[in-house]
């Protein structure tokens, strides 16, 4: 009698713990059920003045919480989201550098959800006077341009651009988000910057492509660059109102942006050391990328930034925009059938060889001063220091450019080379013609 | 009383039972044992899978089972039991990496499904010294489209 109840309890466990199970499974095949047949559940009404990204997370919470991950602080060989000191990492740039804000503070930048405090915060806007151009990259303020020109996003634009810079800062209050790249009605990705509106007309019109307009003739990949694009560029603020310009209206290669600025006479300042009007590359990743075999493929920046990600039975792109080397199988393996450490050695190789060849030009540039130096010391003045001056300024585009770019070579691999080779000669050019001037 | 409790455990068994045939049922359950290619992408991470080969240039002439399932009905039903256990515990404790990979074993059935329909043209090649050829190796647009 006492064996059959145990037998009758042992049973009864055994049915209900499978019912548990068969219950549970039934309930998560009706979840994915549910989350394949469902792209979005409007919780919140968002509208053009929407910035704030928590209202759009109401909405999309998988893509909030990728972006939110921006905040993270992470490393790679070298880059990632951590803001060392570049100065302190490379001394040479200081004397790169010498008479011009960045040899004040020159950090690694970090993720998008802290575009607007680093920018508070560095001493380049503390110790200089800037102006509301920056935000034009560094604060979501598509309503806040709105505001300013009583409804025309362009005219507020080009009221913010010459204000002081802390004049212009309390219009805005949030980061780059969710806005600046989507339109809050349909969901497509957009292009909201007028620098890169006005800079990407520029291009094509030198193509032959009158009046283009990315929103309306881009194709859906390339609106997936180009909205990184609108800010991962090289720019300048033109005179007299300090517009946020994009210098591409001869082409997006290093020598045709220099030979737009040596067009305008431009220099963004002279050289502390030497007394040369020099450039200052920003950070060209989307000029580099354009030179390099992904943009040829046809591999947009979000196919690597932004990989493609499941999320139960959804397929997302994720919105934690990183470096591809913390992610690399996602972001490389899905074209790419190698295991992820072959990928990264490859990356590597790439990285390594590239910053060799941009010490060496750093190596070149600083030669290049000391010789300047010992020039006037021998009695050299500005009249005969032209030619170096000259030499010193294709030389100095040239390293920061690939210094800049934050990829250390890898969108471009050859260009970069070819680039840095050019440094190099030239650096070495303006030390012999510095040598003829003493 | 003790009638009662002679019963319950039919009951609940009954219970169990009723429970697991739904379960199957609303699973699609019954849509495995078919050759349509739509049932793969029940497990909704087939999707992509899906609409790849649906660009592809075998679209026209073979389904998922062509190409990934043996054709004799024993081997055939072992290789999707094999893959659907595998598939399905890992999609329900979403314990997979990403990108998806195929098996070796799948691979090597993929491979005899290339010869079984090609083998007039690859013959030739099949005899060269060595280990046999991965047909996919090169030609790995052919069942599912673009990479992207």
């Amino acid at each position: 009698m006492k064996s059959s109840r145990w037998i009758y309890l042992g049973l009864s466990g055994a049915v209900a713990l499978a019912t548990f199970l068969a219950t549970a499974l039934l309930m998560n095949i009706r979840q994915r059920k549910q989350e394949a047949g469902q792209r979005y559940v409007e919780i919140a009404r968002l509208t053009e003045d929407t910035v704030d990204p928590v209202e759009w997370g109401k909405n999309f919470p998988r893509e909030y919480d990728g972006y939110k991950r921006t905040v993270d602080i992470e490393r790679t060989k070298y880059g990632g989201s951590e803001a060392f000191s570049k100065l302190e990492r490379d001394p040479r740039l200081k004397r790169i550098f010498a008479g011009y804000a960045f040899e004040l503070d020159y950090r690694e930048d970090r993720g998008h959800a802290y575009s607007l405090k680093d920018q508070d915060e560095t001493e380049r806007v503390k110790q200089r006077p800037q102006t509301g151009s920056c935000l034009h990259c560094h604060a979501s303020l598509l309503p806040a341009w709105r505001k300013l020109g009583g409804g025309d996003v362009i005219k507020g634009f080009e009221l913010m651009c010459p204000m002081p810079y802390a004049e212009a800062r309390k219009l805005v209050t949030h980061p780059i988000a969710c806005l600046d790249c989507h339109d809050p009605k349909t969901m497509q990705i957009r292009v909201t910057r007028p620098g890169f509106l006005n800079g990407i007309r520029a291009l094509k019109k030198s193509q032959g492509i009158d009046n283009y307009d990315p929103n309306t003739m881009a194709t859906r990949q390339e609106m997936r660059s180009f909205v990184c694009g609108q800010c991962h560029v090289e720019y300048y603020f033109a005179a007299p109102h300090k517009r946020v310009t994009y210098p591409w209206a001869k082409g997006l290669k290093v020598e045709e942006i220099e030979s737009y600025y040596d067009e305008l006479k431009f220099s963004d300042w002279k050289h502390a050391e030497t007394g040369a009007g020099v450039l200052k590359a920003q950070h060209p990743e989307f000029e580099m990328w354009s030179q390099g075999v992904h943009a040829r493929s046809g591999v947009a920046c979000a196919d690597c930034h932004m990989p493609y990600m499941r999320s139960g039975a959804l397929k997302i792109s994720d919105h934690h925009v990183r470096s591809p080397l913390l992610n690399i199988e996602r972001a490389c393996l899905g074209c790419h059938p190698f295991p992820a450490g072959e990928m990264k050695a490859r990356v590597e190789i790439i990285q390594d060889r590239n910053a060799k060849l941009l010490g060496r030009a750093e190596d070149a540039l600083v030669a290049l001063y000391d010789e300047v130096k010992a020039a006037r010391a021998a009695g050299a003045g500005d009249d005969r220091l032209g030619e170096t001056w000259r030499l010193q300024r294709r030389a100095q585009w040239r390293a920061d450019f690939v210094n800049a770019e934050n990829s250390m070579g890898f969108h471009a691999p050859q260009e970069a080379a070819r680039i840095l080779a050019e440094a190099i000669d030239y650096a070495r050019q303006g030390q012999l013609a510095a040598r003829r001037a003493r | 009383m003790s009638r009662f409790l002679r019963l319950l455990p039919s009951v609940l068994s009954g219970a169990l039972v009723g429970v697991c045939f739904f379960t199957f049922h609303f699973a699609e359950g019954l849509s495995y044992f078919s050759n349509d290619p739509n049932a793969c992408a029940n497990c909704h991470v087939m999707r992509e899978y899906l609409d790849s080969w649906q660009k592809s240039s075998h679209h026209g002439h073979a389904v998922c089972n062509d190409c990934h399932s043996p054709h004799a009905v024993v081997p055939k039903l072992w290789t999707k039991a094999d893959n659907g256990w595998n598939h399905s515990v890992k999609f329900t404790l979403q314990s997979f990496g990403d990108p998806l990979r195929i098996r070796a074993v799948n691979t090597e059935r993929l491979r005899e499904n290339c010869v079984r329909c090609h083998e007039a043209l690859v013959e030739d090649i099949r005899h060269a010294p060595g280990p046999e050829l991965d047909c996919v190796h090169c030609h790995a647009g052919v069942g599912h489209g673009p990479r992207r």
